[in-house]
């Protein structure tokens, strides 16, 4: 009897007047306006990472002591510097532009770090339950307490300020969320009936974690990943504004600021032009997220 | 309910624990204290001689415990960089950071419920985008970069406030509204949701039903449910913002406790950065358990469990 309703509702699934749920969620996202803008501007961004060599109209490192302070083009500057120059004369877009790998890189790899532990962390809390839950929520009650820039600023100055610490202190400091809210959403999964079947049928946990509990969070972890990211880059561009994140002369965004801090009062831009490509950026991955998740939403799906 | 307070107090104290063993413990991970005290030019019978003052040479444990037991009663141990007694120097510092979160937070709140009850009254209306479009601009945008955003535009190019220092009260307009709208989007948001659900339950359809004026409906009905939530999550954010004045105080030259802490950390002052890190993250348990009480005791429903 089981079988041939299944097999019914499979020739209707088929049929193109039902769509799949993968035809449903393209079909939402190509509806999504800021799903497809905020992803068309971090695409352009990550191109312009991966293209900075080709890009930049400078090299980022390179001082001219005669060309200090240039103001950019729309502050009546020429055209040879786009953006300007900084204290040290070199040329403020190729800065921005290499900027750009700097925050793209903490931001995916921290984020993709956190991603990991966390997800181990809450998975393992949701499907056990008892003890391993017990000590996942106070691991996360721990975390939680813990102011994070003040612990990371001091890590980094232990460990000095290269790219590799701050990138590992970040990820090690930004999987709460992932733990929360992949624990409940395991918790929910975990009494659905084909992990039950799963059960049953003396399938290994490990594979039930992985082909039935993962899939199925899947959605809300690129949701949080998109906000652990932006996070990341924030905190990078804070730590680095600082001066306990990365070192100079690394074009970090949150350094160009810092650099920028002194000259406040004569010459704004120097902090106004990093500050917006940091804005764009972090508004873009906090679009793409909120799109993610208007999409992949449960409520309307058909 | 008085179960639930004592096995949530116990768990506060075993996570404040596990806190001071981390803070302790950090610092000791991979720089040696006595190096650090005696300075860069120390030959190595000076740093030996520091190691022994200063008693690094017993086991961690034991330190640990002294550390704890000493702290417990005030004494965080002396300042390696300003030689004062570390609880002196904090306590000065707190007070301002206090003053800062506090001003923060009344900021955050008489903005973000106004705006929340408003959204949620009218949803889709153009108060409603505005106030979601202000959410998610303000989590773009960086606290330190808005801070010296607004010193250009209030301090140098209106000369309305200080761009830093103590001095006044002006002087912590700004730090406050920095601080406070980085508390806003998330009240903002829980303020309309909380009110966008209880607005369509059935007690207000009696309620309108009655025919009782708008005003009661939405400020004694309404509001007062809407705003349990709210109150825990502020407690929160409040543990939260004094955690994240480091960044605020430092762009203003603000000296509070987080200032403090930067200068601490660029000076390798272990026990002030020990007790600092304590503190910050105490603040936080002690928020978060006042939040957890306050929900179960402002709503009924949850007392019974």
């Amino acid at each position: 009897m089981s079988i041939i309703i299944n097999k019914t509702n499979r020739t209707e699934m088929k049929t193109p007047t039902s769509p799949t749920p993968r035809e449903v969620i393209i079909g939402r996202m190509k509806k999504h306006k800021g799903l497809i803008i905020s992803f068309a501007v971090l695409l352009g961004l990550v191109l312009v990472a991966l293209a900075a060599p080709l890009l930049a109209p400078h090299d980022p490192f390179k001082q001219n002591l005669l060309l200090r302070l240039e103001p950019p083009v729309f502050l009546g500057g020429s055209w040879n510097n786009i953006f300007g120059t900084d204290h040290l004369g070199r040329d403020y877009l190729s800065r921005l532009i290499y900027g750009t790998q700097i925050s793209l890189l903490i931001g995916f790899v921290a984020a993709l770090i956190s991603a990991v532990i966390g997800t181990i962390m809450g998975v393992s809390a949701g499907y056990f339950g008892g003890k391993t839950d017990l000590v996942v929520t106070f691991l996360v009650n721990v975390r939680l307490s813990l102011p994070v820039v003040l612990v990371a600023l001091a890590v980094v100055a232990l460990f000095g300020g290269s790219l590799f610490v701050v990138i590992s202190v970040l990820g090690l400091l930004l999987w709460d969320r992932f733990a929360v809210v992949t624990r409940a959403a395991t918790m929910q999964i975990r009494n659905m009936e084909y992990v039950a079947a799963a059960e049953i049928l003396g399938t290994k946990i490990p594979r039930i974690l992985w082909k039935d509990i993962l899939p199925n969070i899947a959605n809300q972890l690129i949701v949080i990943i998109t906000l652990e990211m932006a996070h990341a880059i924030m905190l990078e561009a804070a730590l680095s504004f600082l001066g306990l994140g990365v070192q100079p002369p690394t074009p970090s965004w949150g350094l160009m600021i810092s650099e920028g801090k002194p000259m406040l009062f004569f010459e704004p831009w120097l902090i106004t032009i990093p500050g917006v490509a940091l804005f764009i950026l972090v508004f873009a991955i906090n679009m793409f997220g909120d799109g993610v998740r208007d999409v992949s939403a449960p409520e309307g799906r058909n | 309910m008085f179960v639930y307070i004592l096995k949530r107090f116990s768990s506060a104290i075993l996570v404040a624990l596990t806190v001071s063993i981390i803070s302790f413990s950090l610092l000791y991970l991979s720089s040696d204290p006595a190096a650090a005290i005696a300075g860069e030019n120390a030959s190595g019978a000076d740093i030996e001689a520091v190691r022994k003052f200063y008693g690094f040479d017993r086991p961690i444990a034991v330190q640990y415990f002294e550390w704890l037991t000493k702290a417990i009663q005030g004494d965080f141990g002396e300042s390696y960089y300003f030689k004062l007694p570390v609880s002196d120097l904090i306590f000065d510092r707190l007070s301002i950071t206090m003053k800062l979160g506090l001003s923060g937070m009344i900021f955050a709140l008489s903005f973000a419920i106004p705006l929340g009850v408003i959204a949620s009254i009218q949803p889709n209306s153009l108060i409603d985008r505005f106030a979601l479009f202000l959410s998610v601009m303000g989590q773009a945008v960086p606290s330190f970069w808005l801070g010296l955003i607004l010193i250009v535009v209030f301090s140098i190019n209106l000369g309305w406030v200080p761009a830093s220092g103590t001095d006044s009260f002006q002087s912590y307009i700004l730090p406050t509204i920095v601080l406070g709208y980085y508390a806003m989007p998330a009240i903002m948001r829980l303020t309309r949701a909380g009110m966008l659900d209880v607005l369509s339950s059935d007690y207000i359809r009696t309620a309108r039903a009655k025919g009782l004026s708008k005003r009661s409906i939405l400020f004694k009905h309404a509001l007062r449910n809407a705003i349990i939530p709210v109150v825990s999550l502020a407690a929160v954010q409040m543990g939260f913002m004094l955690g994240g004045a480091i960044v605020t105080e430092s762009v203003f030259a603000l000296h509070g406790a987080g200032y403090l802490a930067w200068e601490s950390i660029s000076r390798n002052d272990l026990p002030t950065i020990q007790a600092l890190i304590l503190i910050f993250s105490l603040f936080f348990i002690v928020f978060t358990f006042l939040a957890d009480i306050l929900n179960v005791w402002l709503d009924p429903r949850m007392r019974l469990n």
